[in-house]
């Protein structure tokens, strides 16, 4: 199993083995679960309390799917860990972060300092997308 | 025009930093190049046949006399003298260095210009209307609609990466000078009969393989809700939309497979669902947003006489200028289409002069319009002589706007390394054929566009007459379209039948012009005649 490198979260890393959503289905008090790009991340609404994991994968980080994935289920307001795996590219880290995301697990182990500029790139943002950041229109207006 | 804040600026800035740093990772081997291809695609860096291209922001097409001057000078210090201005109201620069990028991108961020988005898989620079503001027929200027868009799609964090590129544009009246219909979100500003201000929603239009014109998928879309709105029909899209074959990956695609009630209801239903979210700005953000777009002081009681006693000057003022909504004021658009020129190129004196110009006489005010020309929108009357004089003193006072002559075309196989064939010298033999003023008076408005492939980034679709340009077996060969428009009664062109080479497809041009003349009733334009008359007397003429 790839290393989590990078994780913006207190609590203990959850090591039980996700489960591809359509396993998921059929065995629902599980913890973890796997969604690929071409997966409905909204089956999992229903479940979203018993869930302690969510990865989704990035076989390539230009299929922008996940990103949405990730916003559906912040939205419904899932808690626990969202983890993207897979091709996850130092360019992407912030964007990533904005969409719900924090935890990191790339294929290949990225450049720690140049993540780490990465994450901290962005000090503004024009969109609110559920993460705590207050968007520059929000502080344009009080 | 928009002003920056503190907030826009370091966007910019940071945008500059993080760009510069890619390049660094390129250059020591870090990234390779598959991997900085899409990077260096979301800052309008192409790789083309020669040499890096870099294509620059110029929101809904509108910029001031200092961003002006500065594209000049970019044009001097960083390519060959001259840019080309695109019909996304954009300008490219074909000869850049990949190590000098940051640095130029870093002088464009010194006047509030960019090139964020100008490329990729992402929300392109929003296009509008190159007459906003200055019309006498639009209910609102459309562009802080634009701006409000430019900042919301400007690094959305979810929208990076959708299935293929995706282009908005606004306008705000019932004449589309924005081939509205032909994007993949196109939006309307329109006043409800309460007399609310809100937006139509055209969802799924497009060019390229499979030209298709946008349905409308929403009448009104309160001002309040058209971020989220926008933001619903993006996720539809984002989620749903096809990455197994690029050709299949557009909107337009998606829109077509589930069927317009299907996309809408989906759209609807996450709409309903992102209503709750608060991602909307408050109206307070659009207001602050028009503050930059009200009028220019223009001189009260300013005169509407005008010396036509020049023939020349006078052609011009027919052809090139249209009304404006202030008593003695005029738009006056500079054709970038002389005789034998390269469509929507100028050199880095004429940016410079034009941008001179602008200050003096529009307001310190241009505009690109899609058609690959320059709009001075707010000239007083009085001046409009001195502006021509000056224009034509350096080329720039070509009568010829909406003509024959006025071709619209993409770089072709000169300068892309996706095109099967050339564009310019096709266009430049056109615009020479029909260079004289008494032939094009006598064919009048004629739109004439050329993409040198199937990618359509020369509209050919839209053209009355349209060029393809596909490569035949290591032959360029041309196919001839008729009937295609933009605007408010938009049509696709038809294909007339097999296609011809080089010096042909001129001569098959001619030949339509010809036909349309034999036919054509009184005040009819050649697209009026062709809708009439059908294909049949063309073809016979043609292939007969």
């Amino acid at each position: 199993m790839v290393e989590v490198q990078f994780r913006f979260r207190d609590d203990e890393v959850v090591g039980d083995p996700a489960l591809m959503v359509d396993a998921f289905l059929t065995q629902t008090n599980a913890t973890a679960v796997h969604i690929e790009p071409g997966d409905d991340a909204r089956a999992l609404l229903p479940f979203l309390d018993g869930l302690q994991l969510i990865e989704v994968s990035f076989p390539s980080w230009t299929d922008g799917r996940g990103y949405s994935s990730a916003r559906v289920l912040r939205e419904a307001g899932y808690t626990g860990e969202l983890r993207a795996v897979g091709d996850v590219v130092i360019d992407m880290l912030s964007h990533l972060r904005r969409c719900g995301f924090d935890a990191f697990a790339p294929e290949h182990g990225l450049n720690e300092a140049d993540a780490q500029a990465a994450f901290k790139r962005w000090d503004n943002v024009y969109q609110a997308t559920g993460d705590d950041r207050s968007p520059i229109w929000a502080k344009r207006h009080g | 025009m928009y002003k920056y804040d503190q907030y826009d600026q370091q966007m910019v800035d940071t945008r500059v930093a993080e760009f510069r740093d890619q390049v660094r990772r390129r250059l020591d081997g870090a990234l390779t190049e598959d991997q900085f291809r899409p990077l260096r695609l979301q800052n309008g860096l192409y790789l083309q046949l020669h040499a890096y291209m870099l294509r620059v922001a110029i929101p809904y097409g509108t910029l001031d006399s200092r961003q002006m001057t500065k594209l000049g000078d970019i044009a001097d210090r960083y390519d060959r003298g001259y840019g080309h201005f695109t019909t996304r109201q954009n300008i490219q620069y074909n000869w850049i260095k990949l190590e000098e990028t940051p640095d130029l991108l870093a002088e464009l961020a010194s006047v509030e210009m960019h090139a964020i988005q100008t490329s990729g898989n992402c929300i392109r620079n929003i296009s509008s209307d190159q007459y906003a503001g200055a019309a006498a027929d639009e209910i609102v200027d459309p562009r802080p609609y634009a701006e409000l868009l430019r900042q919301w799609s400007s690094f959305h964090p979810e929208f990076l990466n959708l299935p293929r590129k995706f282009k908005i544009a606004v306008i705000a009246s019932d004449t589309d000078r924005a081939a509205m219909k032909l994007h993949d979100i196109g939006m309307q500003i329109v006043r409800n009969a309460a007399g609310e201000i809100g937006a139509r929603f055209f969802v799924g239009g497009g060019m390229g393989r499979t030209p298709m014109i946008a349905p409308m998928i929403r009448e009104f879309v309160p001002l309040d809700q058209f971020i989220t709105y926008s933001e619903a029909c993006l996720r539809v899209y984002n989620r749903c939309g096809r990455r197994d074959n690029k050709y299949k990956a557009r909107i337009k695609i998606l829109v077509h497979e589930l069927g317009k009630e299907e996309y809408t209801r989906q759209v609807e239903e996450e709409f309903a669902h992102l209503l709750q979210q608060g991602i909307e700005p408050p109206l307070a953000e659009i207001e602050r947003i028009k503050t930059f777009f009200v009028d220019p002081p223009f001189e009260a009681g300013a005169s509407d006489e005008l010396d036509l006693s020049d023939p020349d000057f006078r052609l011009w003022v027919e052809r090139n200028c249209h009304a404006h909504k202030a008593p003695g004021y005029i738009i006056a658009t500079v054709s970038l289409k002389p005789a034998g020129g390269i469509p929507g190129d100028a050199t880095s004196d004429q940016i410079r002069l034009m941008a001179q110009l602008a200050k003096e006489y529009s307001f310190d005010e241009l505009r690109v319009t899609h058609a690959q020309n320059i709009v001075f929108p707010h000239v007083r009357k009085a001046d409009l002589y001195t502006l021509w004089k000056a224009l034509d003193a350096a080329d720039l006072g070509t009568a010829n706007l909406d003509t024959v002559g006025d071709i619209i075309a993409c770089p072709g196989l000169d300068y892309c390394s996706l095109a099967n064939a050339r564009s310019i010298p096709v266009a430049q033999k056109i615009s020479e054929r029909f260079g004289s003023a008494e032939k094009q008076a006598e064919i009048g408005e004629l739109k004439l566009k050329i993409s040198g492939c199937i990618n359509a980034c020369g509209h050919h679709h839209a053209g009355h007459i349209g060029i393809l340009g596909v490569d035949r077996k290591g032959v360029e060969n041309y196919q001839l379209l008729l009937g295609g428009c933009e605007g408010a009664d938009t049509s696709l062109g038809q294909i007339t039948g097999p296609g011809f080479d080089e010096n042909g497809i001129v001569d098959a041009v001619e030949t339509a012009t010809q036909v349309y003349l034999a036919y054509r009733q009184e005040g009819e334009r050649f697209l009026d005649t062709y809708r009439r008359i059908g294909m049949a007397p063309f073809k016979e003429a043609l292939y007969g």
